[in-house]
Parts: structure tokens; C-alpha cells; sequence
């Protein structure tokens, strides 16, 4: 299988706080890969360093084989990467096609282009995107008067816009209830399904990470600790441990976020 | 929508500036008058109540050419680019045969520059500005106050007469600052060509750090200072200066010091022994000069100022020019101004045509304190016309016309 | 030695009022977020009512009473103006309440002339402290002394009011975040009232304090302002330690700057403030600032569309009716025209900036000014044709632009718009102190359109067709992916970056621009006056633009001229009158607390609820 992402000895230090440490692990094509674990095991942060946010103490990042290690979220983006976030992080102040499109006037190169309109440029590739996550009814409203779960979905089809290889999520459900949740999820599994495209998505809902994710990673203080398939990970003592000092996983988990 | 209330609102404004002012028929002679009212009330009110002094006497008096004169105030907020939108609508709206006003010589060259364009008259009242008439001068404007460089120029000769060879300088960081201290330096130096100046000090204009410029100046140890700080900056300056003893047994020579816009307010702490430029209102019982304070105390039941002359001397010359030119036209008017005579309260004085100068002299003095207040002593009137440099001189200063 | 001493006592003296001025200003903004522009009017308020009780009130104790009660009176003043003008504004957009503080200057301008007459009053001297102390030989003002030994007990007044006290605690809990003193169930409007009221008083006091150095004059309110916004920058907003010790440096500085350099008058405290500003971009003491996060953003702009062709027939309409004006109007229609046009197209460029970038720039004056000049220079000292020079104005102010935006976009917030401040000051004391070259104050004078514009019908046209054809520009471009780019790096930077937009150099080319058209405003100004000064390029300049976007409304696209065209219409018709600035000061607070997102978008709303009151719909 082709990898699509692969970090070796990834690491990030603050002064002496080790935040990520000596991280490594390979995302292959068409693969939904879940990275977990406790608050403050470094999820952000190293995907902060995948993003381009963060540089790496040491290690490499590499896309489809080349090195991206230290580069801008701009340069990284333009290599088909595609991002959310774990707030939303959308143009209040434009309709929901227009926020698609600036994503597509950007991949065309169209940024420092003053003459044209830019909301009849690439109208009917947002609109497809739109399409593509059940948006497109609400193409023309206001962005700001969006419920949460359709502003979760707008992102992703600007995250989709230049057809990324690879799409890095960072907590796509937080926030949203658990049905939107669900069907977030399943969107998701089928524009993988769909596109071949790769997702690294951190999560809290264990559910939503058991039920989609096909590989599973966890990071406790800053380590990787298991990887494997969903059922090696429920499995894991380890992984149980690091949760909560024993118990159950999910219940608590849930609560722990309600 | 929103484009259209922009334009609502610009078309109220134009309707209004189209409208037509004044039905009534032009029995009046109208002269456009231009001022920082608001900006600098200190000085511009006096200068109103001197014009309308001057106005209620010539229209008692009949009149110009058979007509009541009229002057129309107009505040300009001390902006150039105002005051130039201000004096258009007087010409061309208004009636105004022609314009005055201002203090503040940046307003001035504005509409003097203007002036000269358009071919307005245009009559600088106060401000003192020497490239007003010489550098930036041009056809269509004169000045009627004693310019910068004539003021510093009699101070200069004050200060040739002493024994003082090291001078330090304190002047507002701006045009006039400069002009008056490079005015003082030219002729102190041509009568006393070895003076020397041992510190040049700067305050920002309205900002002084008085206790650091006194500091300074202290330090250069002079002979002398020349100040020329005016305003609450005087005020500060004298302050820091008496209390640190800057003054004591050193030559001052200050420039306007003396006028009551800025002796005055320093109450019983004006400086003592200064020589000044001023106004010794006070002191002027009879002649011509008498007689324009006491008609003044009686009209508004207050002293004059420096600027209640010069606007009662603005209506006097424009009255003259006017009658000479026995028309309102501005060519007639701009011909009648060269070489205008005027009887005014300092004497008769002339608006030369080499340069378009008025030869208004001023008055010269040692300041003193009198019943709990600042006033010139042992003073002189200065002609004007000998601070001014020959017709030759100036006409390589003058831009060609 | 002994003048370096004496020098050290006089800056430290002089540190007193600005101190007493600026933490007051410090610690508005800090809790209410609000840029009170009108601070140095209850300075000289202060100032003024110190003279007037020091008249009444005898002897020492009266001096120092008198003193006291200034100080509360204005803080009374302070009260007075939070709860009418302030209040009904706190949730306008961020920054707006600044063009209500600009009212208050206007009224509290002519009230003062109203009430104490033009002549400037001379301070009393301070009982018993009249004369001089020698320090090491070097005189020193008894009263410099009791000054610099008075301020560091006010300061510690104020730290243990800060620091120790339950209203200390809400206020420093508000400087760090609104929200949670909301949340914390304190009456949140009576906290800003009570501070609004103490950094008023603050004010006041520092007014009368320094009566004995100087006195009461109408023009100390516009002449502390600079220094005291410097002083409260370099500590950082809101810190009070940090404005005493800015206070400090400043004055200092300028007591040396004054006896080695002493040109330096002009420019020494903004030099300060730049290089501080570099090494720290949030001042001495300050914190980062984090856009909205005080809760002052307002509701999210509505999305933008291109006027639709009923818009469109009515603009075009408007602009016939305007360009036939020579038919109907008088040449002084013409000239008045002329002005306000030029203005709009200033005001339009600010508006790109600040409505659509996001960008707060205090210094606009300075492509409006700097286009002036260079079209001014070039003429004067290249003998170029008007032509050239008019097209090589907006040229320089452009390039003006990226140069200064280049530095100034590495801070955001108020920071940000404080660096332009000093950056425009710095040209403008260029402009000002190289006589030579620039007239300095004197300015350049007969410049004057080529011979087939030198006519006030033609330069009408002129004006109209650059005027009118930069706004449309303007208002096009932010229809263009650049302009969309600019409003993406505005919402969320964060987004914009990770989809591939270099926010930073969208927001520099857009600094650039906005100068290239307010340098075009420059230009066509500078030919229709025939001279150009350096009040062109001052503070009071930027200010006008300042206050004509906000008034128009800053989340409009018509902002910036619906308010260029109201403000400069409104101030003609004014002017004429005694008491204008009284009259225009309350006409300021009066659009302010009525329509708080601006007369554009207030009518714009009241459109919209007419239009879905008739059409019965809920949108």
C-alpha cells in the first residue's frame, strides 16, 4: 500500500517539557487513522507539527515521500493537505459557497487577482463539495447563522477543496451531539471510501473512533504507546490503564466529555 | 442603498450651496474676512471687535463709495484647505470684493497662494510670515502687519547697542520660530559681527519642557538670550526661567513679548526688564494713537490688544484702498493698494509696491511691572519703513509675476 | 554631574502629570476597552477648575484642596459622560466608542471657552513653594520637588487600590477578561462606570497638579493627547506600573533630548515609542492583545454583494445629477463639491483598511498628506508637469504604505494602530523640520493644475472622474478574490493560512493600496487648493478620517463615503456658526448613540425591517 504520511522520531520539546516524544507511524492511501489519548498526551501538538504550526525539536515528516518537515501551514496545505479544526474556524462574515470558494480561489492561484467577482468564480465546484456533504441547500446563508453540525460539514468541504491526499482532523465531533456525531463520522468514511483520501483524525468519542476509524493510535505523555485495530486496542491493558487507572474505557470517557 | 443616501446627502449639501444668498441688492460693500475664531479666540477676538470698531466709525462716517461696508466672519479651524474653500465661496458667492484675514501664516500663504491665482485681493492682516511677501509674495497680496523679520530686526538693533556677545536663542520649533531667530541672527551679525550664538534651543510649539530648555540654556552660560516663545510656553518659560534664576544679570530680548495677547496673562510674574516688541496701549493718552484706545475702551468697555489695532487698521486701509479705487473692481482695488497712504493710529504708513508691505512699524520697549502687571517702559515707536530692505533687495526676493 | 542630577529631578518632576494623565487613560482601556479620546479634555478640565477653586478657596489648604476637588469634579464629569455617551454604545463594534469621545473634545472645547473665556489663565504658584531649592548647587523649583516626591504616593495610592481592594480585584479580573467579571454576577456597567470615573479623576488631578508649572490654556486638551497615548504604549495598555515608568523614560529622555539634540522636540517620543515598540510589541508591561476578545466584536458583518441594477440605476442617476452640477450650481457648488469628493475617496480608502481588513490604521493621514507632498515636491523641485506628478502621487504614498505597513503588520490590535500613529507623526515632523526642502510649516505654495485643468468647472470633472472611479475601485477590489482574501484574513487567519492564503502579504498589499488611493485624494487635493502644508499630514487629519468611517459604518461598504459626505456637508453648514463645535460635538454623540453601527448601516437595518414589515417575512 502506498503511505501517504509518515513521521520518524517525530519530537517537540517546550523548555524541558518533552511534548512529543520520538513519535513515528506511517498513514497509508485511503486509510482513517485515529490518534487518542488522555488530555495533555500531545495530540495537538504533534499535529501541529504535521499542520506546519509547530516546528519539530527533531525528526521528519514526510508527504508521499517528501520531506515537509518545518514547512508553513500554507506550503504544507498547497502539498494537499487539507485541515479542521477543533474549533471552527470559518469567514463569518461570507455566505457558505463563498467560504468554499475563497478555499478554491486560493488552490487556483487567484488570491492577488483584483478584477474579477470572486463569488462567480468556482461556483460549481463549491457547489459540488456543498453537494457532497449535504450542504447545498444552504449554499447562499449567512455562515454565521449556521448550526454547529453544518458548520462542521462547511469546513470539511473547504478542508476537501483542492482534493487533498490527506485530510488531518482535529476532534472533527467536539461539540456537536452524539446523532451529528454519527453521521459526521459516516460522511467522512465515505469520502475516504469515495476519494481514496487518507484521514489522520484526533477524537474523544470512542464511539465514533471504535465504529469508523480503521486503525487506531494512542499517545499518552507524549509517546505512542499501541497501535493497532480497533479490537486490539479495547484489548490493550495498557491502553486501559493510561485511561484510567483501570475500568472501563468508554463509559467513563463519555462522561469525562459530557 | 447605501449609495443612495451618500448621494442624498451630497445633493442636500449642493442644493444648499446653490441656493441664492441674499435677495437684497448690493448696497453694501462686502469684504470677506477670514479667521481661527474658535482656534485662537485669545487673538482673534479683539481683532473682530478692532474691524468692528473701524466698521461702525467708516459707515457712520457715510460710508464707502456711498455704500455701508460690510465684513463677513468666517471661521476656518486654523486649516489651510478650509480656509481656501472659505475664500471662494466669499468671492463667488457672497459678493465679497475681496478678502482679509488670519493669523496663523500657514492659512495665510493658503489664500495668498490662492489669491494670487484666482486674482483676489487679498489683505494679510496679522500673520507675520516674511515669504508671504517675499518669497511666496505675489500680485494680489499685501500685508499690512510688521513681519517677522521686521519685529527682529529692531530687536537686533537693541541688542547691538550692549556689550552682550554670547547669545543663545529659544524659539518654537516651526516656521516663525526659525524665521524670527534667522532674522535676528542676520542682523545682529551685520552690527555686531562678532556675536556669537552659543545655543539654539527648540521647544515643539505649545509643548515646551520649559525646566530642561532653562537647564540648557543655563548651560551655554550666555550673555544674552533672544526668546521667542509666545503662549503658554512664554508663560512656562518665564516661570522656570525667574525661579532658576535664568534671567538674572543676562540681556532678554523677546519678540511680541510685549504685546498684551502675551504679557498680559503672566499677571504679576511678566518678566522685568526685557526688551520687547509690543503694544503700550496704556501709555497712549492723545494723538491718533490715543484716541483709537479711548474710543475702543468706550465701545467695548475693554483695553485694546495688539490685534484690536491691526483690525481696526485692516478696515482704515481697506477704506482707503477702496476710495482711491473709487470702484469695487479687484483690478482697481489691487492697483490702489501700491502705494497706499493710510492715517491710522500709529501714523500715517504705506503698502509699498515694491513688496506689498505695509511700512506699520511697531513699538519697542523695556518691560516692567506696574500695579501688579506686565507693561513697556522707555518706549519707542518704530517706523517700519526702516526695518524693511530696499525696493531692490526685495525685488530679488520676489518670485517674477 | 550636577546637571545630570538636576536634569534626572526635572525629568522626574515633569514624569508627574503625564503619569497621573496617562495611567487614568491606561486603566480605562484596560477595563472598558475603550480609546478615550477625550482624555486630555478633563485633563484641561482639571486644569480649569483647579484655577477656579484655587481663586476661592485661601492659603495653602485651599491650593491643595482646591487640587483634590478638581480632581473629583472631574470624575464627576467622567461619571456624567460614561452613563450618556458611553453607555448606550458598549456593544458597538470594537473601537467605535472613540468617535463618541471625539464629541465630548468638541463640546468640552467650547464649553471651556464658554465658561473661561480665550485668554490663556496663568496657574497659581503653589503656596510657600515659590523659589528654588539648590541641589548640589543646581536650582530646582521647590514645587519640581514636591511633585516627585507627590507622584510615587499617588502611584502607590493606586497599587494598593489595585492590588488590595475588592474593586482592585474586579478591575484587574476585567483587564484580563470581561467575561468572567460578568459572569462573576458584578454589576459590570457600574465597574466601568467607577473606573471610567477614577481614570477621570486621574485626569483632573494631573491637570490642576501641574497649574503651579503653567497654567490653563484651549488648546492643552489636543497638546497632552500625543504624549499621553505614547506614554500609556510604551507601558502597555492597561498597566499601571508600566505607565509610570514609560511616564519616566519619556520625560527623562526629553529633558536630555532637549540639551544635546535639541531639534529633537518634534520627534523623540515617537522614536521611543517605535524602537520600544519593535523590541516589544506589546509595550513594557503589556499582553498580547487577542482580537475580540473582550467581547466587543458585535454580530458578524452581513456578506457582501454587488449592487443589484436597481442600486446600480440609482447610483448612475446620482452621478448624472452630480456631474451636471456646473449646469445648476454655482462655482462655489463646484469647489464645495470638489472637496468633498476628494474626502469621500480618503475616507473610502481608510474604510478598505478598516472595514474590510480589519485593520485599525491611526495614521492615514499620512498617504492622504504624503500623496500631497510628492505631488508637491515633484512640482516644486522637479519642475514635473502637474500631470506627471499627479500620477506619481498616489505612486509614492503606495509605496509609503507597504514600507510602513511592512513594519506596523507585526502587531495587531491597538498596538497595531498605535504604530501607525507614530509613523505618520514621524513623517509629518519630517515634512515639518525640513524647511528647505518641504517649507516646513510655511508650506509649498502655487501648485496649480496644468493650464487645460486650471479651471474650477474642469477640475470638477477631474475630481469626479478620479474620485468617483477610486471609490468604484475600492468598492470593486472588494468584490475581487483579493478583497474576499482580505475579509478571509480579517474572520479567521488561522483558516486562511491553512487553505493556502499568505494573510500577511494580503494585508500588506492592501495597507499599499488603501495608500495608493488615499495618496490619489492627496493629489487631487493639493491641485484644487494650489498649496499643500503639514496640517495635512497631522494627527487631527487621521482623526477625520477615523471618525467619518465609523460614523458612516465601518460594516458597510458605503461606509466610508455616506460619512465622508455627511461629516464634510454638515461641517460646512456648521462652521458658520458661533458655537459650532458645540453643535457638532452633540450632533457627533447624538448619530453615536443613535445609529451604533454607523449611518449606513443603521439605515441599512432600517431598510431591511421596512422591507420585511411589507413583505410579512422573517428574514
Amino acid at each position: 500500500m502506498t503511505v501517504v504520511l509518515e513521521t520518524k522520531g517525530l519530537t517537540k520539546s517546550f523548555g524541558g517539557l518533552v511534548a512529543v516524544d520520538d513519535v513515528s507511524f506511517q498513514l497509508h492511501k485511503g486509510e482513517l487513522l485515529a490518534l487518542i489519548g488522555p488530555n495533555g498526551a500531545g495530540k495537538s501538538t504533534c499535529f501541529n507539527m504535521l499542520m506546519g504550526q509547530l516546528k519539530p525539536t527533531a525528526g521528519e515528516v514526510f508527504l508521499q515521500g517528501e520531506n515537509v518537515t518545518g514547512l508553513t501551514p500554507r506550503r504544507i496545505w498547497r502539498k494537499g493537505v487539507g485541515r479542521t479544526f477543533q474549533i471552527t474556524s470559518t469567514y463569518a462574515s461570507m455566505t457558505v459557497i463563498e467560504n468554499v470558494q475563497m478555499a478554491l480561489l486560493s488552490h487556483n492561484g487567484e488570491v492577488f487577482r483584483f478584477l474579477s467577482f470572486a463569488h462567480k468564480r468556482y461556483r460549481e465546484e463549491a457547489m459540488a463539495l456543498l453537494d457532497m456533504v449535504g450542504m447545498a441547500e444552504q449554499a447562499e446563508r449567512h455562515c454565521a447563522v449556521l448550526a454547529y453540525g453544518d458548520l462542521k460539514r462547511m469546513e470539511l468541504a473547504i478542508a476537501l477543496a483542492h482534493d487533498p491526499a490527506l485530510l488531518l482532523m482535529d476532534e472533527p465531533t467536539a461539540g456537536m451531539a452524539p446523532k451529528e456525531r454519527v453521521a459526521l463520522m459516516q460522511l467522512t468514511s465515505d469520502i475516504v471510501a469515495d476519494r481514496g483520501v487518507s484521514v489522520l483524525f484526533t477524537e474523544h468519542d470512542m464511539d465514533v473512533v471504535f465504529s469508523h476509524a480503521h486503525r487506531i493510535m494512542v499517545l499518552n505523555r507524549g509517546a505512542l504507546i499501541a497501535e493497532g485495530t480497533a479490537a486490539d486496542i479495547r484489548n490493550s491493558e495498557l491502553v486501559q490503564e493510561v485511561y484510567l487507572g483501570g475500568g472501563t474505557l468508554f463509559s467513563a470517557e463519555e462522561d469525562a466529555h459530557a | 442603498m447605501q449609495r443612495k443616501t451618500f448621494l442624498k446627502a451630497l445633493l442636500a449639501t449642493a442644493a444648499l450651496a446653490t441656493m441664492p444668498l441674499s435677495a437684497v441688492a448690493q448696497d453694501t460693500i462686502k469684504i470677506g474676512e477670514i479667521n481661527h475664531y474658535k482656534r485662537l479666540a485669545a487673538f482673534a477676538e479683539p481683532y473682530k471687535k478692532g474691524i468692528e470698531l473701524a466698521l461702525e466709525e467708516a459707515n457712520a462716517a457715510g460710508g464707502v463709495l456711498g455704500k455701508q461696508l460690510e465684513f463677513i466672519f468666517r471661521d476656518d479651524q486654523g486649516e489651510p484647505g478650509e480656509a481656501v474653500k472659505i475664500a471662494e465661496e466669499l468671492m463667488t458667492r457672497e459678493g465679497a470684493v475681496m478678502l482679509t484675514g488670519t493669523i496663523l501664516s500657514n492659512v495665510g500663504l493658503a489664500i495668498s497662494s490662492y489669491a494670487g491665482e484666482k486674482g483676489y485681493v487679498y489683505l494679510a492682516s496679522e500673520p507675520l510670515a516674511d515669504s508671504l511677501v517675499w518669497a511666496a509674495g505675489n500680485k494680489y497680496t499685501f500685508r499690512l502687519r510688521a513681519s517677522t523679520f521686521m519685529q527682529a530686526a529692531m530687536l537686533a538693533e537693541a541688542a547691538a547697542k550692549t556689550d552682550a556677545k554670547r547669545f543663545a536663542t529659544i524659539a518654537p520649533n516651526y516656521a516663525y520660530g526659525k524665521d524670527a531667530v534667522a532674522a535676528f541672527k542676520e542682523n545682529l551679525l551685520k552690527l555686531k559681527p562678532d556675536a556669537e550664538f552659543v545655543a539654539e534651543q527648540w521647544p515643539a510649539l505649545f509643548k515646551i519642557d520649559a525646566g530642561a530648555e532653562v537647564q540648557a540654556l543655563e548651560r551655554a552660560k550666555p550673555d544674552a538670550i533672544y526668546n521667542v516663545t509666545f503662549g503658554p510656553d512664554l508663560a512656562k518659560f518665564v516661570r522656570e526661567g525667574g525661579d532658576r534664576g535664568l534671567f538674572e544679570g543676562r540681556g532678554v530680548y523677546g519678540l511680541l513679548s510685549g504685546e498684551p495677547e502675551y504679557i498680559d496673562p503672566l499677571g504679576d510674574e511678566a518678566p522685568e526688564g526685557w526688551t520687547v516688541t509690543g503694544y503700550p496701549w496704556y501709555d497712549l493718552n492723545d494723538g491718533p494713537g490715543g484716541d483709537f484706545v479711548s474710543a475702543y475702551q468706550t465701545r467695548w468697555d475693554d483695553y485694546p490688544r495688539i490685534g484690536s489695532l491691526v483690525g481696526y487698521m485692516t478696515v482704515q486701509s481697506i477704506v482707503a484702498a477702496l476710495e482711491k479705487a473709487g470702484s469695487t473692481e479687484t483690478e482697481a482695488i489691487r492697483d490702489a493698494f501700491e502705494d497706499l497712504g493710510v492715517s491710522t493710529p500709529v501714523g500715517d504708513i504705506t503698502f509699498r509696491s515694491s513688496d506689498h508691505q505695509s511700512t506699520m512699524g511697531a513699538y519697542v520697549g523695556t518691560t516692567a511691572l506696574r500695579d501688579g502687571r506686565g507693561v513697556m517702559v522707555d518706549w519707542d515707536y518704530k517706523e517700519g519703513a526702516n526695518y524693511l530692505p530696499s525696493a531692490e533687495e526685495v525685488a530679488k526676493l520676489r518670485p517674477a509675476d | 554631574m550636577e546637571l545630570f542630577v538636576a536634569q534626572i529631578i526635572t525629568g522626574l518632576a515633569n514624569a508627574s502629570s503625564l503619569f497621573l494623565v496617562a495611567c487614568g487613560l491606561s486603566l480605562i482601556f484596560g477595563v472598558t476597552r475603550i480609546v478615550n479620546f477625550a482624555h486630555g479634555s478633563l485633563y484641561m478640565l482639571g486644569a480649569y477648575i483647579g484655577y477656579s477653586l484655587m481663586q476661592v478657596l485661601p492659603g495653602a489648604f485651599g491650593f491643595w484642596g482646591a487640587i483634590l476637588l478638581a480632581g473629583i469634579a472631574v470624575g464627576l464629569v467622567g461619571v456624567l459622560v460614561e452613563m450618556l455617551v458611553l453607555r448606550p454604545v458598549y456593544r458597538a463594534p470594537e473601537l467605535f466608542q472613540l468617535v463618541a469621545t471625539f464629541g465630548v473634545i468638541l463640546v468640552v472645547q467650547d464649553l471651556a471657552l464658554i465658561i473661561w473665556g480665550p485668554e490663556d489663565l496663568l496657574g497659581p504658584r503653589a503656596p510657600g513653594l515659590r523659589g528654588v531649592y539648590r541641589i548640589m548647587g543646581e536650582p530646582i523649583p521647590k514645587y519640581d520637588i514636591v511633585l516627585l516626591l507627590i507622584t510615587p504616593f499617588i502611584a502607590l495610592a493606586l497599587w494598593y487600590l489595585i492590588a488590595r481592594t475588592r474593586l482592585g480585584v474586579l478591575v484587574r479580573a476585567a483587564t484580563q477578561d470581561r467575561e468572567m467579571v460578568g459572569a462573576l454576577g458584578v454589576n459590570q456597567a457600574w465597574l466601568f462606570t467607577g473606573v471610567f470615573a477614577l481614570g477621570s479623576a486621574l485626569a483632573g488631578l494631573g491637570g490642576a497638579l501641574q497649574l503651579p508649572k503653567g497654567g490653563a490654556d484651549l488648546l492643552m486638551d489636543f497638546n497632552i493627547l500625543a504624549p499621553v497615548f505614547v506614554v500609556v504604549v510604551i507601558g502597555g495598555m492597561g498597566s499601571l506600573p508600566g505607565a509610570y515608568l514609560a511616564a519616566i523614560i519619556i520625560s527623562v529622555l526629553n529633558v536630555f533630548g532637549v540639551t544635546y539634540l535639541p531639534q529633537s522636540t518634534l520627534v523623540l517620543m515617537f522614536v521611543v515609542m517605535i524602537v520600544v515598540l519593535m523590541i516589544r510589541p506589546y509595550g513594557l508591561f503589556g499582553r498580547e492583545e487577542v482580537a475580540g476578545e473582550h467581547g466587543q466584536v458585535g454580530e458578524p458583518e452581513l456578506p457582501i454583494k454587488p449592487a443589484s441594477p436597481n442600486v446600480r440605476m440609482i447610483v448612475a442617476a446620482g452621478l448624472i445629477i452630480l456631474a451636471l452640477l456646473p449646469l445648476y450650481g454655482s462655482s462655489f457648488s463646484q469647489v464645495l463639491a470638489t472637496d468633498i469628493l476628494i474626502f469621500c475617496l480618503f475616507a473610502a480608502s481608510l474604510h478598505f483598511l478598516l472595514g474590510l481588513g480589519g485593520l485599525v490604521s491611526f495614521g492615514h493621514a499620512a498617504y492622504y498628506g504624503g500623496g500631497a507632498y510628492v505631488a508637491a515636491l515633484l512640482v516644486t523641485h522637479a519642475d514635473s508637469p502637474m500631470e506627471l506628478a499627479f500620477l506619481l502621487a498616489p505612486l509614492g504614498a503606495g509605496l509609503a504604505a507597504l514600507a510602513i505597513g511592512w513594519v506596523c503588520l507585526r502587531l495587531t490590535g491597538v498596538y497595531f494602530a498605535m504604530l501607525t500613529l507614530a509613523f505618520a507623526q514621524l513623517l509629518w515632523s519630517l515634512v515639518f523640520q525640513w524647511g528647505d526642502v518641504t517649507g516646513g510649516d510655511d508650506g509649498l505654495v502655487n501648485l496649480w493644475p496644468a493650464d487645460w485643468l486650471n479651471d474650477t468647472t474642469v477640475y470638477f470633472y477631474f475630481t469626479l472622474l478620479f474620485a468617483v472611479g477610486g471609490i468604484l475601485m475600492l468598492r470593486h477590489v472588494a468584490h475581487s478574490p483579493f478583497g474576499y482574501a482580505l475579509r478571509a484574513a480579517r474572520d479567521s487567519q488561522r483558516q486562511a493560512e491553512s487553505t493556502g492564503i499568505d494573510t500577511r502579504r494580503v494585508q500588506l498589499l492592501a495597507f499599499g493600496f488603501a495608500g495608493l488611493m488615499g495618496g490619489l485624494a492627496g493629489a487631487l487635493f493639493v491641485f484644487s487648493k494650489g498649496s499643500v502644508f503639514p496640517n495635512e499630514l497631522e494627527i487631527a487629519r487621521s482623526f477625520d478620517a477615523l471618525i467619518v468611517v465609523f460614523l458612516g459604518g465601518v460594516k458597510t461598504l458605503a461606509g466610508g463615503v455616506v460619512g465622508g459626505a455627511f461629516f464634510k456637508g454638515v461641517e460646512d453648514i456648521l462652521t458658520r456658526f458661533e458655537y459650532w463645535r458645540l453643535v457638532m460635538g452633540f450632533l457627533i454623540i447624538f448619530v453615536v448613540i443613535l445609529a451604533p453601527e454607523g449611518i449606513a448601516g443603521s439605515m441599512r437595518k432600517l431598510v431591511r425591517r421596512l422591507q420585511s414589515s411589507k413583505t410579512g417575512g422573517s428574514q
